[in-house]
Parts: structure tokens; C-alpha cells; sequence
């Protein structure tokens, strides 16, 4: 009963996001009140069915029901309750039907928090997402029900893979597609615009805090993504250019694009056809990361079932989206510019710069993600392309960025001298060149690699500082200003993070057994002994190591391979002893014939920076937009 | 309307026919010349020992198979660990065809995950790999007891494939 009436609520969800995509924007059109007044109702509605119906799909995998073909297929008695919870997204079923919850929150919440917007505004911001909720409601209606029954009824169900057995895992996903789906808004935001010829700095403001949402989250799905990769998956690397991580991290870039040139439409009213461009592009990126993944035209380490009635319906819909958001494009996006002057070091120019780099830095990670496709389509025959191509293209455009990433902050609107921003920057370029030299040397090896990663790195961090100063001289800096700070440090941070795992990890595959020893770093790990346990649904095989370091030991690590029931392939469990400045990793390979194991050992300093940097750049988006003119009351008291 | 602002608008259509062709193609799927064919022949280095040569003409007689992975290839890590275990059931010989890698980097990945080969032919410079018209790595080859190459895989095996189509496959030519 349950299942059909989250079926129900599905068809009745699609129904009433018809009416708050058409009638919202017909209204706006015609100026008709009575038909604006149904987008906030609608928005509403529609995600209280969304809730109730993923709440059902939820209920059918808590209580075991196995009449419901997804809950069988992802599902079984012995999975542990919460990997059952996490499940309800192990598929594709369910994966979008947790996307198209997370669209209508969004949409709920800009209804809720526009209060202070033009009414037409938010009717056309509402209609824009129910014509897109709408689409995706009835892609999953007709090709994807999550509610289908079994009948009669499966005795047990067939379990989620093993691999997506992982805390870090129940939250990935969620994350990333909250990021995803929230660049739906600044779109929104952005046809709105286009459609009621108001692309002007109120435009942008509103974008912003939007956005900036999205990109947190996204930023933090893609971090999770990477944490889990690197100690679930037993290689050891944190960042594979899979296909599928390109999806996500190619909107990614174009957010990160998107939200400087916000503030360029905001407080200059410049760019604006470019702002737009990129709210477009950052939300199509988007929806054509979910068609990669969910129509299987690439293949991944994220393989995912296929089904070619659902590649054709996505590629419908992103055709329709995308091409009719680019011909409303062609037709009104401004087509003069303002006239706004600024010079060639103008903090414009510093923006426009880093947008450009990070665009072709998009577009090549996009490109070498469709390269195999496009030379399929051809007819050239089959490649694939691979992180030495990601690599030697994506590192360099990186480069030019960072550098910038120093002087923008310095730079003011308009103009300024280029003279007094190189004269302030000395003491910044004076670090940089400092740990350029001495962090290799302390680390014990000079690469001209490194030496480059710090350089840039404390290049950000000495420019930061500087400013810091600066802005505490001159009185309380706002909250824009300390996010921009924390997102920066974070990148530098992160940049750090690769340095010195990228020059410094070090690695040892060894054949060891109870009693043998091995060295990473100033680490020694010695093989204590190795067992059976059993987990609730795998057995595995549990080794012991000690880890001591001069003689003191300092933690002991128990790393499994697993072999869980429902699967035929074993599952590495790697065992991570974390640290500020290191990693200590032991995973287990094959058993050999004579009593001992194939044993990985990696010594990973300062991995753990990686994924900090990105927590920190998160923080640095959540402080910038606790930013009081966001708040509606206050711009309703200082701008009346 | 200028053209400078459709320009996004073509390149999204574009793109858009890229993929419709696309979506029509499974990436797994083998458009293969040599199926039916001789496997070409050739004499190189192992990859353990290069001192020793490999060439298939030593296999006649016995159903092989060829699996061409290399170990900067990520997928070759997917279809690894079930490569490792279906070589426990010993059912035929697996030849791997080390492509265009170092001697070191591919030792060291067989070391780590387990080796699933009776032996590994080293092609440093994937100029075996041309006569076979390797398109991507992984790739899989089923030869018959006369050297004839009876089935090819693009891709990482699953344990579908395996179970689907070469199991059946090899029962059926170690019978003839």
C-alpha cells in the first residue's frame, strides 16, 4: 500500500509541477495575479509529495519489502539499517528520485526566503524550476519507477554493492546532487532575467547567496567523493579523472567561474551577458553530468545499468532545457556592453582573466570526458583517454590561475596601479620564493614540481595575509571579505595537500609475514598477525599491524579484506591512521602461497590537506553568505 | 541578434548530435575484423624475463585467452580482481599483453593486485598491440585450439560477460 501511494504522490507531484511551471510564467506574461499568486502553493506542494514519496521508498527499504523490485534489487535482511537508509540512493531509481526531492527543496526555499523580491521575479523564477521538475517527474514516471512491484514477492533481496557499503558514501551522493541541483536557481534566476529583460545588479544579488550555496555543497559532495575513493577503493589515489568525477567536477569549475562574475554583474553592472552565460552553462552542465552517468554512453568505474528509453528521454530533456535557455539566450542577452569603463588592471580584468582560465579548464576536462565518445560517434574507432592527458592539460591552465589568485584581491574596481599592488606584494612574492626553497629541502628531495606547488601555494597564503592586514587597519572587514579569505586559504591549502603527497608519498608493496617489518617515512610497520572475523554480512580476513615510530609505538591498524556474502569479488578494506601532517595506509593484497600476504604500505604526508582545503573553502562560502545584505531585513531598512 | 551570442546555441547542438550517435553505441561492443581470423603472430620478451620470448604459435593446442591491460589503465584495475580469481579456477591459460607500459610500473601493479597471468608478453611499444587493432585498453581475446581468435572483448570484463558469454564459449571450443 505504501509503495502506491508514493507512486501516487510521484503522478500528483508531476501534475502540480505542470501548473507551477506554465501558469506562473503565463501570468507573469499576460500579467495575470490571480496565476502568480499559484507558484508559491505549488512549489510547496510539490515538495511535500516529493518528501512523502521518497519517505515511502524509505519505509519499503527499512521494513524489508522485497514486493518492490528496486528494494530487492539494492536491498537485503542482513544489510545493516543504516546502509539500508543509504541504499534508497544506491540506484538509479532512487538516485533520481532523491535528485528531483532535492530540486523541489531548493524551489521550496526560494519560495519561502523571497519575501522581499519583486513578485513577477519569483513567479518566473518558481514557473522556471517546475518546467524543469516537471520534466524530470515525468522521466521518472515513464522510464525509472522506483515503486515498481515484484510479484510474487522476492524471499530476500539482492544487496547493495559492497563498495557503496560506506559511511562516506550515504552522504556523497546527497551532497553532490545538492550542489548539482542548486545551480538550478541561479538558472532559474538567470531565464527569469532574461525573460522579464531585467539583467541588472539586483539580478546578481539575489543570484548570489544561491549560488554560493550550491557550490558549497558541491564542493563538499566532490570531497566526500574524493575521502571516499582514496580509503575505500585500496588504491591509495584521491583523484582518478573518472567520468563520472568529471561530472561533477566540471560544473564545479564553471560554479566557481560563475560566482566571481556575480559579483563583477553585482557591484559594477558589468559582464552581464557572460553571468548569464554561465548560470546557463553551470546548470546544463549539470543535467548533462547526470545524462553521462545515467545514460551509460561512457563507460566508468561508476558503472551504471543501462537503459537506451532512458538515455533518449534525458537527452530530450537536456536538449529542450539547454536549447531552448540558449535561444531565449540568443535573443535577449545584452547586446552592447554598459559602458562601463575599466582598465587593463582593473579588478574587472583580474575576474574576467580567472573566469576565462577556469572555463578553458572546464572545457578541457569536459573534452577529454567526451573524447572517446565523440571519436565513437565518428566512426574512428574506440580510445580512451586517460589522467596523463588530464593532467598535462588541467595542471597548466591551473598555474596562471593561482598567480592570479594573489594580485585579484589586491586589484580595485575600475583601475589601479599596477605599481603600488606589485610594491604591496613583495613581502608575499618574498615568502613564496622562500618556501619554494626551503619546504623541498626540509622534505629532504628538490623537484622543481614542488618547489612550484609551494611557491604558489604560500604565494596565496602571503597575499591573504597581507590583506588580512590591511583590512584591519582600515576598519571591520565584512563577511564577503573573511569568506573570500577562508575559501583562498583553502585552495592554498589544497594546493599544498597535492604538493606533498604528489612529490613526498612513499610507497612499498611487500611480501610480509607475522613478524616482518617495513619502513615508510620515519615509520616502522611491523605485521603482528593475521585472522578471520565476520562482519553482519561478510567474512574477512583481519591482519595486525603495529605502527611505531623510534621505537614508540604509536597505533596499531587492523586492515581487512572482505568477502561479503551477496558478491563474488572481495572487497580491500584499507586501514588509515590519519595525521595532520601524514597518512599511515595498510591494505591487503592476495594471500601467497607460503603463510605470507602481498601487504601495500604508503607513507601520505599531508594528505589529509586535500580534503581540508575543500572543507575550508566550504566554510569560507558559508561565512560569505551569512553576509548582512543578503538578509532581507536589513536590505529593506538601509535601502528604503 | 548577433552571432556571437548563438554561438553557444551551436555548440550545444552539436554536441547534442554527438551524443544522440552516441547514445546508439555500446561502448563494450566489438567491431572486430579479426574475429574468424588467425590471431597475428609474433615473438617478444616476456615481461618478468625478457631474456624469454612469448609467441602465440607456443599455444596451438590449447584454447588461450589474450588480455591486453597495461597498468596506467584504470578500467584494467576494475576487471582485475575478477581476472585474479577466474584464473584460481585454472580453467584455460591467460596471456597478458602488457601495452605500451613500463616494465617496472606493470611488475609492481601485478605484485600489488594479484597476477592472473600464466605469463604477460611485454609490448613496450604497442606495436603487437597495432596488429591486433587495439583500440583501448582493456581488451580480451578468445583464441581456439588452431589459433583462430573466436571472440573480443573492448572494455573491462564483468562477471556478466564472463559468465555469459566466455564461459560457454571456452566449454565449446575445448570440445571441438
Amino acid at each position: 500500500m505504501i509503495p502506491e501511494l508514493g507512486h501516487y504522490a510521484l503522478i500528483l507531484a508531476f501534475c502540480i509541477a505542470l501548473v507551477q511551471g506554465v501558469l506562473p510564467l503565463l501570468g507573469a506574461y499576460q500579467g495575470r495575479r490571480e496565476w502568480l499568486v499559484l507558484a508559491k502553493p505549488a512549489a510547496q506542494t510539490v515538495f511535500l509529495l516529493l518528501a512523502f514519496a521518497f519517505g515511502s521508498l524509505a519505509w519499503s527499504f527499512y521494513v524489508n519489502d522485497f514486493s518492490v523490485l528496486y528494494v530487492a534489487e539494492h536491498s537485503n535482511t542482513q544489510l545493516p539499517t543504516v546502509y539500508r537508509f543509504g541504499a534508497v540512493w544506491g540506484g538509479h531509481e532512487g538516485s533520481l528520485l532523491l535528485w528531483l526531492l532535492l530540486l523541489s527543496t531548493w524551489t521550496f526555499l526560494v519560495a519561502q526566503l523571497s519575501d522581499a523580491l519583486d513578485e513577477f521575479m519569483v513567479a518566473r523564477v518558481i514557473g522556471v524550476l517546475g518546467l524543469v521538475s516537471s520534466g524530470l517527474l515525468l522521466f521518472v514516471i515513464a522510464t525509472s519507477n522506483p515503486f515498481e512491484r515484484l510479484l510474487p514477492a522476492a524471499q530476500e533481496g539482492r544487496s547493495l554493492n559492497p563498495l557503496l557499503q560506506d559511511p562516506g558514501l550515504v552522504f556523497h551522493p546527497p551532497m553532490l546532487y545538492m550542489g548539482y541541483v542548486g545551480f538550478s536557481v541561479a538558472f532559474a534566476f538567470a531565464i527569469a532575467s532574461l525573460l522579464s529583460n531585467r539583467l541588472d545588479a539586483a539580478w546578481a544579488r539575489w543570484s548570489r547567496p544561491w549560488t554560493t550555496a550550491a557550490w558549497i555543497f558541491l564542493t563538499l559532495g566532490i570531497a566526500l567523493g574524493s575521502w571516499w575513493a582514496y580509503y575505500e577503493l585500496g588504491w591509495g589515489g584521491w583523484w582518478f579523472w573518472d567520468p563520472v568525477e568529471n561530472a561533477s567536477f566540471i560544473p564545479w569549475l564553471v560554479g566557481t567561474a560563475l560566482l566571481h562574475s556575480l559579483a563583477v554583474t553585482e557591484k559594477r553592472g558589468v559582464f552581464k551577458s557572460w553571468t548569464v552565460l554561465l548560470a546557463i552553462t553551470a546548470f546544463s552542465l549539470s543535467l548533462l553530468g547526470t545524462f553521462l552517468v545515467r545514460s551509460g554512453v561512457l563507460t566508468s568505474v561508476h558503472a551504471f545499468a543501462t537503459d537506451p528509453r532512458r538515455g533518449i528521454f534525458i537527452l530530450i530533456l537536456l536538449s529542450l532545457v539547454v536549447g531552448s535557455s540558449l535561444t531565449l539566450y540568443a535573443i535577449r542577452a545584452p547586446k552592447r556592453a554598459t559602458g562601463a569603463q575599466f582598465t587593463l588592471t582593473a579588478r574587472e580584468t583580474m575576474i574576467l582573466l580567472g573566469n576565462v582560465f577556469l572555463v578553458a579548464a572546464a572545457a578541457s576536462v569536459l573534452l577529454g570526458t567526451l573524447y572517446p565518445l565523440l571519436i565513437d560517434a565518428l566512426n574512428l574507432g574506440k580510445i580512451s583517454v586517460g589522467p596523463p592527458y588530464f593532467n598535462a592539460v588541467f595542471v597548466p591552465i591551473m598555474i596562471p590561475l593561482l598567480v592570479l589568485m594573489g594580485i585579484g584581491p589586491w586589484t580595485n574596481w575600475k583601475n589601479t596601479h599596477l605599481l603600488t599592488v606589485i610594491q604591496r606584494l613583495w613581502i608575499a612574492a618574498l615568502l613564496a620564493v622562500i618556501a619554494a626553497v626551503l619546504i623541498p629541502t626540509i622534505m629532504g628531495e628538490f623537484t622543481w614540481l614542488a618547489s612550484l606547488g609551494f611557491l604558489l601555494a604560500f604565494w596565496i597564503i602571503g597575499s591573504g595575509i597581507q590583506q588580512v592586514m590591511r583590512q584591519f587597519k582600515t576598519g571591520r572587514p565584512t563577511r564577503s571579505f573573511i569568506g573570500m579569505q577562508f575559501a583562498h586559504l583553502g585552495i592554498a591549502i589544497f594546493v599544498i595537500g597535492v604538493t606533498m603527497v604528489g612529490a613526498y608519498q612513499e610507497e612499498r608493496d611487500v611480501k610480509m609475514s607475522s613478524g616482518d617489518t617495513v619502513t615508510v617515512g620515519a615509520y616502522q610497520i611491523q605485521m603482528k598477525g593475521i585472522g578471520a572475523v565476520a562482519g553482519p554480512n561478510y567474512k574477512a580476513t583481519r591482519g595486525t599491524f603495529e605502527v611505531s615510530r623510534k621505537g614508540q609505538l604509536e597505533t596499531t591498524l587492523y586492515p581487512e579484506k572482505r568477502n561479503y556474502f551477496s558478491s563474488t569479488m572481495p572487497m580491500t578494506e584499507a586501514a588509515i591512521n590519519a595525521g595532520l601532517t601524514r597518512d599511515i595506509y595498510v591494505s591487503l593484497g592476495e594471500a601467497l602461497p607460503d603463510q605470507s600476504w602481498a601487504v601495500r604500505v604508503y607513507y601520505k604526508p599531508f594528505v589529509d590537506w586535500i580534503w581540508g582545503g575543500c572543507l575550508l573553502m566550504a566554510l569560507g562560502g558559508l561565512i560569505a553568505i551569512s553576509d548582512k545584505r543578503y538578509r532581507s531585513k536589513w536590505r529593506a531598512t538601509h535601502e528604503a | 541578434m548577433k552571432p556571437r551570442l548563438l554561438a553557444p546555441l551551436i555548440l550545444f547542438i552539436l554536441l547534442v548530435a554527438f551524443l544522440a550517435i552516441g547514445l546508439n553505441r555500446d561502448p563494450h561492443e566489438v567491431p572486430s575484423p579479426l574475429i574468424g581470423k588467425p590471431a597475428p603472430n609474433f615473438e617478444i620478451g616476456q615481461l618478468a624475463d625478457p631474456q624469454k620470448m612469448f609467441s602465440p604459435e607456443s599455444m596451438k593446442g590449447k584454447v588461450w585467452m589474450l588480455n591486453v591491460w597495461a597498468s596506467w589503465c584504470v578500467a584494467c584495475r576494475e576487471e582485475h580482481p575478477l581476472l585474479v580469481e577466474f584464473s584460481k579456477t585454472k580453467t584455460l591459460p591467460i596471456i597478458g599483453l602488457d601495452y605500451k607500459d613500463q616494465r617496472a610500473d606493470a611488475m609492481t601493479m601485478l605484485s600489488r593486485e594479484g597476477n592472473p597471468y600464466t605469463l604477460s608478453a611485454f609490448d613496450g611499444n604497442g606495436r603487437v598491440g597495432i596488429d591486433y587493432g587495439v583500440y583501448g585498453v582493456p581488451e580480451t581475446y578468445i583464441i581456439d585450439k588452431t589459433g583462430v581468435i573466436r571472440y573480443k572483448n573492448i572494455g573491462p570484463i564483468t562477471p556478466e560477460i564472463l559468465k555469459e558469454k566466455i564461459a560457454p564459449l571456452i566449454a565449446e571450443l575445448n570440445q571441438l
